[in-house]
């Protein structure tokens, strides 16, 4: 069994009266695409806030490699490795590629004074690494000029720059053309290549289906099913259980899968 | 979806090894147009200065040849700056602080309070920091941890200390003839070769700010913080931490401006610090920092605080009656503020 990087336990969240997650479990593996699914409403976007840090749990029990944390904060989050990319990418528009890249760790020196040419080359070397290069814009590009698959590049190489051990990506691929869709997934593929994991969040069973070791399907702040990869044929079976949750009936031998690794 | 439109996931995109090589191309790829391009607010912000003056001096070439013009303008100027340059970075944070006449008469009450008391002016700088420093924290933490609006919040703080400071004097002032003869006194308020010494200080407080602006963790971060606070958090920035150390940037730089203009005149007035609010707010707009945050030119700031200081005496010495100024001060700001808005796209 490989090493387990994050776990929640009964992780609930509630505004006011309104639950939005009501007693999640769920776990990432070392060198796992976990792809987790639902609709809208079922609690996903709050998942991915509570893992990365930025909203704090109603109740429940965090753990890093095995052991729990107190005072889960995004600070914390991303010491412990994990890396996301937001759904609305989470960036500072005015500012440079390099100063986005760096942002909440920059790399400074004495008294905290920046290591602007460092910051340059160590942005600069990451973009090539991952392929993401242009003739019209260099790291000290301000990232409103670029377009959307690339400012998507400019999260991507952000959430791979420290090497994390986790990477979330939030709807990666939303309102992206199919090339840059494309280097999304080759993206990943090189990731996990690497032995790190990933969690991906998609609207789209295809997508999710094409990527992920393992599916993890929230409906109504609930987990609904958990399934590798192997006990599911195909997409269209994950659609039509999705369709059976929210139209109660249900695919039996699916339920037995998510009974087993509860 | 149909499975036929999904993008091939399989096969690895190799060739990008091949294009390692190729180097990063850029419009601004000479030096000359990236330092333009990069500086191009408070470029602009120079410009306007420049004509102003080729304008005034047009007017009157004979006034403008004499030291005094300049010596006036630079025994003031100072004291501007000091607040000018902090408020920047409290503009670029998103921010607006306008307690800082206030904190530049509350600081300087203690300072002369300590002089006054006979104790070495030293001693009363020291006094009149840590009161600017405290300050500027309290009406920070009002702003952040207390949720408030920062307009609203330090227009109260304003009247508030200002109220506070007529309240237990009364109104009197304070004369402090013995700074004079004090070390103090050489050191900060001075003249070197006929140039008063508060401008050389002044400098220097603007170089250390730009370099803190640009080349320090806490300038990014507050750039950032400005430019989208959501996004700050989520990286994990302490964003309330940083929106409160720019409100204390603000009262010590409120607290050395204070303490500079009491000794300029040797005397502390229950208004020290009041006639700075709306030049100061000028300055920096002037000077080519946005108002909705995120970028911001501390150099460009500094280049607009001596554009409205100039106004008034330039307008004096251009030979027009007092009753100009006002008319040139709204002129010069409006037309910085087109000439910014022609000059900086805003990206989103």
């Amino acid at each position: 069994m490989s090493e387990r990087i994050i776990e929640l336990r009964d992780i609930k969240k509630s505004y006011g009266q309104v639950y939005a997650l009501g007693g999640v479990n769920l776990s990432v593996d070392r060198g796992e695409v976990v792809g987790l699914i639902g609709d809208n409403g079922a609690g996903k976007s709050t998942l991915i806030k509570i893992l990365s840090g930025v909203v704090k749990p109603t109740s429940g029990e965090i753990l890093v490699r095995g052991k729990p944390v107190a005072g889960w904060s995004a600070a914390r989050s991303r010491d412990a490795g994990i890396e996301t990319v937001f759904q609305d990418r989470a960036l500072a528009v005015q500012q440079t590629i390099v100063r986005n890249i760096f942002m909440g760790r920059e790399l400074t020196g004495f008294m905290g004074w920046l290591k602007v040419n460092k910051e340059i080359a160590e942005a600069s070397r990451l973009m090539r690494e991952i392929g993401f290069t242009s003739k019209v814009f260099t790291p000290q590009s301000i990232v409103g000029q670029l377009s959307g698959g690339e400012r998507q590049g400019v999260a991507i190489a952000r959430a791979i720059y420290k090497q994390a051990e986790l990477i979330i990506l939030d709807e990666p691929t939303t309102a992206l053309s199919l090339t840059e869709t494309a280097k999304v997934f080759h993206f990943v593929r090189q990731v996990r290549a690497s032995g790190r994991s990933i969690l991906f969040i998609g609207h789209n069973i295809h997508h999710v289906f094409d990527i992920a070791d393992r599916f993890v399907v929230l409906d109504r702040g609930k987990v609904a099913l958990t399934a590798d990869r192997n006990e599911v044929k195909s997409a269209d079976d994950l659609i039509n259980f999705m369709e059976d949750v929210a139209h109660p009936g249900g695919l039996p031998g699916l339920h037995e899968g998510a009974e087993q690794r509860a | 979806m149909s499975k036929a439109m999904e993008p091939d996931l399989q096969t690895p995109l190799r060739r990008t090894s091949g294009q390692a090589a190729k180097e990063w191309s850029h419009p601004s790829n000479h030096w000359l147009r990236g330092f333009v391009l990069d500086n191009r607010a408070s470029l602009g912000t120079l410009a306007v200065f420049i004509v102003m003056m080729a304008v005034f001096m047009l007017a009157n070439p004979t006034v403008f040849t004499t030291w005094y013009l300049y010596s006036s303008v630079l025994t003031t100027l100072p004291v501007a700056l000091f607040v000018v340059v902090p408020l920047v970075f409290v503009v670029t944070c998103g921010e607006i602080d306008l307690s800082f006449p206030a904190t530049m008469g509350f600081a300087s009450w203690v300072f002369a309070l300590v002089v006054q008391a006979g104790y070495d002016p030293f001693l009363g700088i020291a006094a009149a920091l840590v009161t600017g420093t405290l300050l500027g924290f309290l009406v920070g933490s009002l702003v952040v941890y207390g949720g408030l609006s920062s307009l609203i919040a330090t227009l109260g703080m304003n009247f508030l200390l200002r109220g506070l400071i007529q309240i237990i004097n009364e109104g009197k002032s304070t004369a402090l003839t013995s700074l004079a003869d004090s070390w103090a006194y050489k050191i900060f308020s001075s003249q070197v070769w006929g140039i008063p010494v508060q401008i050389f200080w002044a400098l220097a407080f603007v170089v250390f700010s730009a370099l803190l602006f640009n080349r320090h963790r806490f300038g990014a971060q507050v750039q950032v913080v400005g430019d989208n606070p959501d996004s700050a958090k989520q990286m994990g920035i302490d964003v309330k931490l940083v929106r409160v150390k720019v409100f204390v940037f603000t009262g010590i730089g409120a607290a050395i401006a204070g303490t500079f203009s009491v000794m300029i005149n040797f005397t502390w007035w229950p208004t020290a610090g009041d006639g700075y609010l709306l030049p100061v707010l000028a300055s920096v707009f002037v000077g080519g920092t946005p108002t909705w945050g995120g970028i911001g030119t501390v150099v460009g700031g500094a280049i607009g605080a001596v554009t409205v200081s100039f106004i008034q005496t330039g307008v004096v010495a251009a030979g027009l009656s007092g009753f100009y100024v006002q008319f040139f001060n709204g002129l010069i700001i409006i037309l910085s503020l087109l000439g910014h808005k022609w000059n900086q796209a805003r990206y989103r």
